[in-house]
């Protein structure tokens, strides 16, 4: 138990899918104009992660390894076509709201990534706690992201919703719902996620001088 | 006709552009934009991939599913297609440039899964019945978009060779002054987006 939390926090936190890895920055960028949107794409691709990460675990002792990218591809496309016909049936707003990026989540780095990188060489359980964990990490950058830029970009918080908040008398910057300022607020995030992890790896250091 | 797929072109490449409008394909852009070398070599690898991908994809929508009604069935195809594209170039390459194959390492068989191409390919075929009716009309759209990412990527390379790094605050270095700059280019290109056609 203990073993299949570290492996999550390890996805989450430590290899973070957009900060750490670069990976999935596509949708990050286009699908992130607010908060709400960041949540669903943030949910979507979990869910693809957990199955795909299940099925990829469980089959990779059958799948030889010439062909294992394109038998992952076309086991991602139909979850992720299953997974989009299921969305137009029962919630299609969220469709719309994703547009062109739903069938993309498919070629995510992202997703083909985790699989060739952690699925294929781990049991079932702990390729759904990365599964998990990554898709998690993922979704808390694409929420901020969302957010930062619903909140500059159009003055609300999670709009659309019955909890959207407004800013009182704001002017909305609207290049933040642009994809330069998408890459502003990521950039910037970057940074400060750098600034961060050099403070943390400080204070490490300086504990293990003193002790 | 001709003036259609001039225009076609002229949208693809400048008023949406892949990178700094549609946001496709922003993975190998900030990976090998390092060296204007590895830019041009991955771009012209995706030049390849998206064209001919564009092409049979279009083609297999229009003869194949369509006809049979196997519409569903689209983003598994088309992955197919374009797997077995790049596929292909990794083994040309192998065989006469290994040196680009070498430079681009990883990032070769990840063009297989880059949003830019299957983005492409479903954009072809979402216009289907209007502005993409034409099979000169996909390549054309194919090979304008690329074009745009090549573009991109390579002002982009020589925007980050010339950033020099110990100006640049410590938590900035690396990815997020690029991020930035590929911000301030996009602001840029936003200044096509007003025309129209």
């Amino acid at each position: 138990m203990k073993k299949l939390w570290s492996v999550f926090k390890t996805a989450a936190v430590e290899r973070n899918a957009v900060f750490v890895q670069f990976l999935g920055i596509c949708p990050a960028l286009a699908v992130a104009t607010t908060a709400k949107n960041g949540i669903f794409l943030g949910i979507a691709v979990t869910v693809v992660l957990l199955f795909s990460g299940l099925v990829v675990s469980l089959l990779r002792k059958l799948i030889p390894s010439p062909i294992r990218i394109v038998s992952y591809l076309v086991i991602l496309s139909s979850f992720v076509t299953v997974l989009g016909l299921l969305t137009e049936a029962y919630l299609p707003a969220v469709q719309t709201s994703l547009g062109m990026f739903f069938p993309l989540i498919v070629v995510n780095c992202l997703i083909l990534g985790r699989a060739e990188a952690f699925a294929s060489q781990n049991s079932p359980l702990p390729s759904l706690a990365d599964g998990l964990g990554t898709g998690v990490g993922f979704t808390l950058v694409l929420t901020v992201v969302g957010a930062i830029r619903e909140l500059l970009g159009s003055g609300t918080l999670l709009g659309g919703t019955a909890w959207e908040w407004k800013i009182p008398a704001f002017q909305p910057i609207s290049v933040f719902l642009l994809p330069a300022g998408a890459l502003f607020v990521l950039g910037f995030l970057a940074a400060g996620v750098n600034a961060l992890q050099s403070h943390l790896e400080e204070k490490g250091r300086r504990k293990e001088k003193k002790g | 006709m001709i003036t259609k797929l001039l225009l076609i072109l002229f949208t693809s490449i400048f008023i949406e552009n892949y990178v700094f409008t549609k946001f496709y394909g922003i993975c190998p852009f900030i990976a090998t934009t390092k060296k204007a070398s590895s830019a041009l070599g991955m771009g012209l690898a995706v030049a390849v991939v998206m064209t001919l991908s564009g092409a049979v994809t279009w083609a297999l929508y229009r003869f194949v599913l369509v006809p049979y009604d196997l519409i569903y069935l689209k983003t598994i195809a088309f992955l197919l297609v374009i797997g077995f594209f790049v596929q292909l170039l990794e083994l040309v390459l192998k065989a006469y440039l290994p040196s680009l194959c070498e430079e681009l390492g990883i990032y070769l068989p990840l063009i297989a899964t880059n949003c830019a191409v299957l983005g492409t390919c479903l954009t072809n075929v979402a216009g289907f019945k209007s502005t993409f009716d034409h099979f000169a009309t996909a390549v054309v759209y194919s090979f304008g978009s690329s074009l745009g990412l090549l573009l991109a990527m390579l002002l982009f390379a020589a925007v980050r060779s010339r950033l020099k790094e110990d100006m640049i605050p410590k938590a900035f270095r690396g990815l997020p002054i690029a991020l930035i700059s590929a911000g301030l280019c996009a602001l840029a290109f936003a200044g096509f987006s007003r025309l129209s056609f």
